[in-house]
């Protein structure tokens, strides 16, 4: 991920602040989405975000979730911390499956 | 030959023997080091660390309660292992894994039982406190998706009882142990919608459930069961919009001064102002974020809150009389937890992505120290052992 992210910026300094945000959205992961969903994904007070349980659902359809978030239940909507183009990269961590 | 071998024998069980401490343990407590698995055996009056013991698994939402000789730390971590650890010898006596997925724990009022509650499978499984042997399992109601539904708000109560809510299925029950061969259910259904957390009141007679489906909350009477629960403080938020939740509030730690508790408010910036013999909100203090924890000093004149993310750098002390904010700290990201010392001159605040715990002065209101740790979460002070909901 970070490789791709070198290559793709020509300028070092946008390649950095990618890597940085990259870094800060894994511990926003970690970290806040673990208070609900358990630090290693393992599910707690929301389900489980390991891969077998994600196999179900498009990368599309959990960015929708990860930003709109469930209405009625107890997952919030993360737009107002998460671009669409951020979410869509955690939707496929979170598929591919992610030790965060 | 044999005179060498019992010799050595003697000089390394001399040698265990030095490892533990000889002291009291009121002054102790244990910090949580929620990404690495450990914790921190802490002197409180030296301000420093003890020991640090390892292998706890995941913790990141650990909770601890304690023996009542204070000596024995139980840890519930969210991998369902229960660990219980020896504050003087800085060991792990024993660990078992009881379930897929804990959320909390309490201790008897005898200290003879530790009651674990999960959310998957949902249930309370209840075991000795010396052993760790199993004792009961008490499963869940099942949901339509044929899973037990997750217990939350777990809590002791006077008459070796323990009472929680089921999230899924709308209940709150209460469970007898005094007999450990024939534990006794009674169960409320309908008790609110989506109970999330529960706290019992010091005297051990009220169970409040927070609920995430409704406005208001649920009391239920503990000398008078057959009244069932009722709701209070319904539609507090009324005519206000509820707020996404980034982090669902903690009701642990009753924060009562006089007549009045303060809750936090879930879903709002609000601090909830409760009469404890009307039941009924008499203000609401406006705060900086949604409140995860608000907890009262042990001497009632303050009370402090801590915020969900994006809010979580930072702490508000509210005045009790004046129900006034009257000090704002920004101590870092991630201000995660804070536990009094027992007669309140100090509180411990754990800043998660510093690596620290902070200790301030809670007259001065200022920082007197700090104490580094991996990730700090939950902090828990041996006082603790002796307190009813806790
Ligand atoms: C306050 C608690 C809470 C937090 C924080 C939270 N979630 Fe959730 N999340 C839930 C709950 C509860 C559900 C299940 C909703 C339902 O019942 O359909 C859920 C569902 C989901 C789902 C859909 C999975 C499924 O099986 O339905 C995804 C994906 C998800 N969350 C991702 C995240 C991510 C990513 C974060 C952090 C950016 C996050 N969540 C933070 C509570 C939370």
């Amino acid at each position: 991920m970070v490789g791709a992210a070198l290559a793709l910026f020509t300028l070092a300094g946008i390649a950095d602040s990618a890597v940085a945000r990259k870094t800060e959205i894994l511990h926003l992961l970690k970290h806040d989405c673990g208070s609900c969903h358990g630090m290693t994904l393992q599910g707690g007070l929301g389900p489980s975000l390991r891969p077998e349980r994600l196999r179900l659902f498009s990368e599309a359809q959990l960015a929708i979730v990860i930003l709109h978030g469930r209405p009625g239940t107890p997952m919030p909507p993360w737009k107002p911390f998460l671009t669409e183009q951020e979410a869509l990269w955690l939707a496929g961590l979170l598929k591919k499956g992610i030790e965060p | 030959m044999r005179l060498i071998f019992i010799a050595l024998l003697l000089i390394s069980s001399a040698g265990q023997a030095a490892d533990c401490l000889l002291r009291g343990t009121g002054d102790l407590g244990i910090i949580i080091e929620r990404a690495a698995g450990s914790l921190k055996v802490v002197d409180t009056t030296h301000r420093k660390e003890l020991f640090r013991v390892k292998g706890l698994g995941d913790l990141s939402h650990a909770s601890a309660v304690y023996s009542r000789d204070a000596r024995y730390a139980y840890i519930f971590g969210r991998d369902g292992g229960l660990s219980k650890v020896d504050l003087l010898c800085g060991r792990l006596v024993k660990r078992v894994v009881q379930g897929g997925n804990s959320i909390g724990g309490a201790i008897s009022q005898d200290g003879r039982l530790i009651a674990v509650s999960n959310y998957e499978p949902g249930g309370v499984k209840l075991f000795s406190a010396e052993t760790l042997d199993l004792v009961a399992d008490i499963p869940a109601t099942q949901t339509p998706k044929g899973k037990g539904a997750k217990t939350v708000g777990l809590v002791d109560a006077p008459g070796q009882r323990f009472v929680f809510g089921l999230y899924d299925t709308h209940e709150i029950w209460v469970l007898d142990m005094s007999n450990p061969q024939a534990p006794q259910l009674t169960r409320f259904k309908d008790a609110g919608l989506q109970p999330y957390d529960g706290l019992i009141t010091p005297d051990g007679r009220y169970y409040i459930a927070g609920l995430f489906g409704e406005d208001g909350l649920t009391l239920l009477d503990l000398w008078h069961l057959e009244k069932g629960p009722t709701r209070i403080l319904s539609h507090y938020g009324k005519g206000k919009q509820q707020l996404p939740v980034y982090k669902m509030p903690h009701l642990e730690g009753w924060a009562v001064a006089g007549d009045q508790t303060f809750l936090p408010a879930i879903g709002h910036h609000e601090v909830l102002v409760v009469n404890r013999n009307s039941w009924q909100a008499t203000g609401r203090i406006p705060v900086y974020g949604q409140p995860v924890f608000a907890i009262a000093r042990p001497d009632g004149r303050q009370v402090w809150v801590n915020f969900a993310f994006p809010h979580n750098d930072t702490i508000q002390v509210i005045d009790t009389e004046t129900l006034k904010v009257i000090k704002t700290l920004k101590p870092g990201k991630g201000a995660l937890h804070m536990e009094f010392s027992p007669r309140g001159e100090e509180v411990w605040i754990s800043i998660r992505d510093q690596d620290l715990v902070k200790i301030f002065d809670t007259a001065t209101l200022k920082q007197i120290g700090s104490l580094p740790a991996d990730k700090p979460s939950g902090i828990f002070f041996t006082a603790r052992a002796h307190k009813t909901g806790l």
